[in-house]
């Protein structure tokens, strides 16, 4: 198993290359022009000039040697700067000052370091989009438990058709569909995401309740479709076993049966599925935070699409790719872990 | 089986008795019976499929036809009859400005919803069929070859793996924004996104195809009809066409369902986000996101796109159920 895990690991270094190689080249055949915003009184060989300060007039294999570098090992050292000097949890030990103002990935926007600004954003994504998969989960696993203990019962069929339209509404649709309702007929939710609302007392813990609700339940709704097919399937699948008839003929209740023996089968293939689910919630997290404006990272890949950002949107495309990759890699791994029939030496 | 031997042998002559019986039989019993009758007859039974189906030739026809019945012209301004509102509204309010001239009401430039909602059906099925034929064809072609090729089978896989781990979403977005001034220079706006959007969702969305094409191949490859056609030297390429593809058809229409309904998300999905067909061209997904700033007034502007999207949707989702049971020989019969 260990070899196993090191091995994917080792394997997945040339993945994340390859792919970040793809998108530079991608980004590279694009048109538009990071000058175009600079007023035409600007003569042209000043404007040359600038392009030479934002390292354009390099060949694109060295500047895409130079964003390896400042991603893979200049940003690392920011980083365990940061933990060694202000984090709670390494911040006794003594300052290590491996970063000595070397150039950073800097955005084309802001003129300030792409890291910088992703940090900023990443924990509104975190928050809407970590808390609507729990939710999504903890809904998706007892209907699906439930509709496969009870097969075509009226309880499955209501379940199946609510997946079915869970899997066919985008979150487009249901997003403004929950605003109109709940926002401007009933007034109940806000139906802008309050990103500098900061948690106090109990009111403002109310109103930060209020103003997720929403959003998380558009992206549950899509979790849940998905899960809950998987856990019925999974559940169905072991609920023929001989060894659940041999769990009742020893005279174990059905809720022990069903609890305890079919569902820690069934969680196995469920579990590496929710792992795969991950990174595909926070892409459609991008139409989510777009509706309710959450200013989360999706929201920032669109607005630097949009402004021609180029540093920007190849640092966050790889940040999204870096996510599908260690996903899958947990995946595998603790699909390993979990059944033991499975043996990847 | 049986406690004793011996009623082991009984059991087996009786076997024999009625197999003999049956050879003895001059015509068959019943006339024999087309596969494609049995999944027929399998199909009609999954009400929510035949339902499905049914909406999605239902809204296919509309939107092929729609232009020669409701003949106004979807990109037409009329800004005095602006704003209007659909004709069910006088029910309950007998001040809104309705009218029979524009059934379900005109938008904030005076344009007409319903000959928009054909137009706009119109781009999205036909972007959804253009992108699913596409992905079928590549995931079909690399999963025929790399299950029928050995040598090649490594380096394919490794392709698909590596495509499914690249993030669809934001690639997509980076491609259609960066890539589009020139198709459009090239092929004029809305043909230039037209194949920009299909090639893009055609070419990130092949890899499950491809791997469940692979799967079958690999099993089918195998089997004594291949190695029949492959003794009377058959060419590869006629193995192929005339024996392996006919047998992995059913997987593939299956993921070609599932292909068109992802595509046609994904297509209104851009449009939302304003990175689809230009502006004065409609579509579901772009007719949805202009009506999100003033939806409070006027529902049914955000109601009618997203409904025509999600109802079209979940008949093809449905229709590929039913196909999947239909086409499944171990539930086709039960």
């Amino acid at each position: 198993m260990l070899t196993f895990a090191v091995r994917r690991l080792v394997l997945s270094i040339p993945t994340l290359l390859f792919i970040s190689f793809v998108i530079f080249m991608l980004l590279q055949l694009a048109p538009g022009d990071p000058m175009a915003q600079v007023p035409l009184t600007v003569p042209p060989d000043v404007k040359e000039k600038m392009r030479q300060a934002l390292g354009l007039g390099e060949p694109p294999l060295v500047q895409y040697w130079k964003w390896l570098v400042q991603v893979f090992w200049i940003e690392p050292k920011i980083f365990i700067d940061w933990l060694t000097r202000d984090s709670w949890l390494l911040g006794w030990l003594p300052d290590t000052h491996l970063y000595n103002g070397e150039l950073r990935v800097i955005s084309w926007q802001t003129r300030s370091p792409v890291m910088d600004i992703v940090l900023q954003r990443i924990p509104q994504t975190l928050w809407v989009v970590g808390m609507s998969y729990v939710v999504g989960v903890l809904i998706a696993l007892p209907i699906g438990i439930y509709s496969a203990y009870r097969q075509y019962s009226v309880f499955d069929q209501a379940g199946t058709f609510i997946t079915m339209i869970g899997f066919s509404i985008p979150p487009f649709f249901t997003g403004p569909l929950l605003i109109v309702v709940f926002s401007v007929y009933l007034g109940w939710f806000p139906s802008i995401y309050d990103t500098t609302h900061v948690v106090r007392d109990w009111a403002s813990f109310k109103f930060q309740l209020s103003q997720m609700i929403m959003p998380v339940m558009v992206l549950a709704l899509q979790t849940t479709a998905q899960l809950s097919r998987y856990m019925r399937a999974s559940m169905l699948d072991n609920l023929n076993q001989d060894y659940v008839r041999t769990a009742r003929a020893k005279g174990l209740s059905e809720a022990v049966v069903v609890m305890v023996h079919v569902l820690r089968n069934s969680m196995i293939p469920v579990v590496t599925v929710i792992a795969l689910g991950v990174p595909a919630i926070f892409g459609g997290a991008i139409i989510t935070e777009n509706v309710f404006k959450v200013n989360g990272i999706g929201q920032l890949l669109i607005t630097a699409l949009f402004a021609n950002d180029l540093p920007m949107v190849m640092t966050l495309t790889f940040i999204f790719a870096f996510l599908i990759v260690l996903f899958n890699l947990i995946a595998d791994i603790l699909y390993g872990l979990l059944d033991t029939r499975i043996r990847y030496d | 089986m049986t406690d004793s031997p011996q009623d082991d042998v009984i059991l087996a002559e009786a076997e024999n008795a009625a197999a003999l019986g049956a050879l003895r039989d001059k015509v068959p019993s019943a006339p024999p019976r087309s596969k494609w009758r049995d999944v027929w007859e399998q199909f009609r039974k999954h009400k929510g499929a035949m339902i499905g189906a049914f909406f999605l030739i239902f809204i296919t026809l509309g939107v092929l036809a729609g232009p020669w019945l409701w003949t106004l012209d979807p990109q037409k301004l009329d800004i005095r009859a602006k704003d209007m509102r659909p004709i069910y509204t006088a029910i309950w309010d007998s001040a809104a400005k309705t009218g029979w001239a524009h059934p379900l009401g005109t938008d904030q430039l005076g344009r007409d919803n319903l000959a928009q909602l054909i137009a706009g059906g119109r781009a999205s099925m036909a972007v959804g069929w253009a992108a699913m034929v596409l992905s079928l064809v590549i995931g079909t072609g690399v999963g025929v070859i790399s299950g029928f090729f050995k040598k090649l089978d490594g380096p394919l896989m490794r392709l698909t793996d590596l495509f499914l781990s690249l993030p669809i979403l934001p690639l997509l977005l980076v491609a259609v924004t960066l890539f589009r001034q020139p198709l459009r220079a090239n092929f004029g706006p809305e043909g230039g996104m037209f194949i920009l959007i299909v090639t893009v969702v055609g070419i990130t969305s092949w890899m499950p195809t491809a791997r469940i094409v692979r799967g079958d191949v690999l099993a089918i490859k195998e089997r004594e009809f291949v190695l029949a056609a492959r003794s009377i030297g058959t060419q590869p390429f006629k193995i192929i066409t005339r024996h392996l593809l006919p047998n992995v058809l059913s997987p593939i229409m299956v993921s070609a369902t599932l292909g068109l309904a992802t595509a046609i998300i994904t297509e209104s999905a851009l449009s939302f986000l304003g990175v689809g067909f230009p502006s004065d061209f409609p579509t579901w997904g772009k007719m949805l996101a202009d009506a999100v700033a003033r939806m409070e007034d006027f529902p049914e502007r955000v109601m009618l796109p997203g409904i025509a999207i999600s109802l079209t949707v979940l008949g093809v989702n449905y229709l590929g159920d039913g196909l999947r049971d239909a086409l499944d020989p171990r539930i086709r019969g039960r």
